[in-house]
């Protein structure tokens, strides 16, 4: 069954959609992810316009969040302000992000721009996150083995300290801010939630405790990718709500599976096949920008 | 003497306009709704003479253009060891949609200055302009080559059938990706490769219903239309969330 999608002005199976939604769904299931980052470069690949499908997975995200932040305000693993900390220069970054979008697209530049992003952050995420959850594998083998949590001298140092009870901390409000910030670039530009960045730097730059990293990253991304979205609707008119629909009504389905099969597996499996996963789309990113592509022209519709 | 011949052709041509098209349609327009999996159009028609059969080939070139959008055609280039985007070609006017259906070889039926001055070929359809590349023309047949490929420009040479050289029909198929707007549809007579009359109409292809609501709210209410994507996601993420917290009880 086929459906024409008003905005994006391409019809496309509904199954396929369902398809998509739901697979991206049992991921974020499993790994407590998003899952922008790889709705995206799937959208793009099934021929939906690379605008469209930026505006479109950042609204479908908003969708995604809420769903986990809900669960997670339930089990009180959200702190509320560092993630208002977190939201404050994440906006600044959306903004920005946003800005960055329309300047590239008037260039012709927007899918190299967006690629290259990839093929850098998946590609650093993923090889850190292997390389770490190897380890975490290795030293559950060997019972016994101590488990060293580094400090970051230097942001120890820095000045405005404020409290962070929920997380335990009292560190200055400036990395928090940055971190907010990058995240929010990366999301007006990708089209993702950038939970992907977010947990880890949560984690290995900030010091907090994994327990409430999730719920507190969802609760910033709720609100940026609101953001996204709607600068999105008002500066490109880009966002397909029809499109949005039926991933979310996938990404629903999907979502309920993969998180019965993330419970039966354990914590280290589950982050090595999720770096796996992340490298295999930096490299599928990476080898077309540096293979020659069978059709070195494209079109873009408008005076631009 | 190439001046008095060209004045010959020209006081020769009207005396063919004894010959005129009649033209009928499947439809008068196409309706994309939410299901829309493209639509097939039916040009027929017939020839009408008040003078006895003229000698010369019989031509029927039956043409469907969607609207004219300016378009940019990028070619990638290696820079730094990846694929860029390096050279581009401003098209001022390209149809998102064209059909040139035929009641033989193309090259048969119309003359290369008939094609130039009525601009029915897909080569005289495209109009480049703005460029600053040398081989400006491979861009051209690059936009060709890739809307061929997904259906989008159709040379259908022979599709038109002509019986007792006096009526003709053709069906043309549009693909599910139409643009809205109104498609011009022509029709060509030719004798000898030249055209002895011509006959124009348009077929408006709309979005209709919850597509047309939709891209009316996207465009005049961005705003409006932004807050009402968000509400169903929200609302979606809390649907999950509550459904999910029933399941586990």
């Amino acid at each position: 069954m086929q459906i024409y999608l008003p905005i994006a002005e391409v019809s496309v199976n509904v199954f396929l959609l369902f398809g998509l939604g739901g697979l991206v769904g049992i991921l974020s299931g499993m790994f407590g992810v998003g899952g922008g980052f790889l709705m995206t470069p799937l959208l793009f690949f099934i021929g939906i316009p690379p605008a469209v499908a930026v505006a479109t997975g950042s609204n479908q995200i908003v969708a995604s969040s809420v769903s986990g932040l809900l669960a997670h305000l339930k089990r009180k693993t959200v702190d509320l302000r560092m993630g208002t900390v977190l939201l404050i220069g994440g906006l600044f970054g959306a903004a920005m992000g946003v800005a960055i979008f329309n300047h590239l697209r008037a260039l012709g530049q927007v899918d190299l721009l967006v690629q290259l992003c990839y093929v850098v952050f998946l590609g650093t995420i993923g090889a850190l996150m292997l390389v770490e959850s190897l380890r975490a594998l290795q030293r559950a083998k060997k019972p016994g083995a101590k488990i060293t949590r580094r400090k970051h001298g230097w942001v120890s140092t820095l000045p405005f300290k404020m409290k962070f009870r929920v997380s335990g901390l009292y560190i200055s409000v400036i990395p928090p801010l940055m971190v907010g910030w990058a995240v929010g670039v990366l999301a007006g530009i990708m089209g993702v939630g950038g939970g992907f960045i977010m947990v880890p730097a949560m984690i290995y730059m900030l010091g907090m405790p994994t327990k409430v990293v999730i719920g507190t990253s969802l609760f910033q991304i709720i609100f940026v990718a609101t953001f996204t979205t709607l600068s999105h609707a008002i500066t490109n008119e880009t966002v397909d709500v029809v499109l949005a629909l039926f991933l979310l009504i996938g990404g629903v389905i999907g979502a309920q599976f993969g998180t019965r099969i993330g419970l039966k597996m354990k914590a280290e499996q589950l982050r090595v096949l999720l770096a796996i996963l992340v490298l295999a789309v930096c490299i599928k990113l990476g080898l077309d920008l540096l293979i020659k592509p069978t059709e070195i022209y494209s079109i873009a519709v408008g005076t631009v | 003497m190439i001046r008095v011949l060209s004045l010959l052709i020209l006081l020769a041509a009207p005396a063919f306009a004894e010959e005129e098209i009649v033209l009928g349609l499947s439809q008068d327009e196409v309706a994309i709704t939410a299901t829309f999996e493209g639509s097939e159009i039916l040009v027929f028609g017939a020839i009408r003479r008040d003078s006895p059969l003229p000698s010369g080939l019989l031509g029927v070139i039956v043409t469907v253009a969607g609207p004219n959008v300016p378009i940019v055609v990028r070619r990638k280039d290696r820079r730094l060891g990846i694929w860029v985007n390096v050279d581009d070609v401003k098209i001022d006017a390209a149809p998102s949609f064209y059909a040139v259906a035929t009641s033989a070889p193309l090259k048969k039926i119309l003359r290369a200055s008939e094609d130039l001055h009525n601009r029915i070929s897909l080569p005289q359809v495209i109009r480049e302009v703005g460029t600053n590349v040398l081989d400006s023309r491979s861009f051209s047949r690059a936009l060709t080559r890739i809307r061929e490929a997904n259906d989008s420009y159709l040379t259908l040479e022979g599709a038109v059938d002509l019986s007792r050289d006096t009526l003709f029909e053709t069906r043309i198929a549009m693909p599910a990706n139409l643009t809205e707007g109104y498609y011009s549809t022509r029709i060509f007579l030719t004798r000898d490769g030249n055209v002895v009359d011509s006959y124009m109409t348009t077929i408006p292809v709309k979005k209709v219903g919850l597509e047309r609501w939709l891209y009316n709210l996207a465009h005049q209410q961005a705003v409006l239309y932004g807050l009402m994507s968000l509400a169903i996601a929200v609302a979606a993420g809390w649907l999950a969330s509550a459904a999910f917290g029933l399941l586990r009880r």
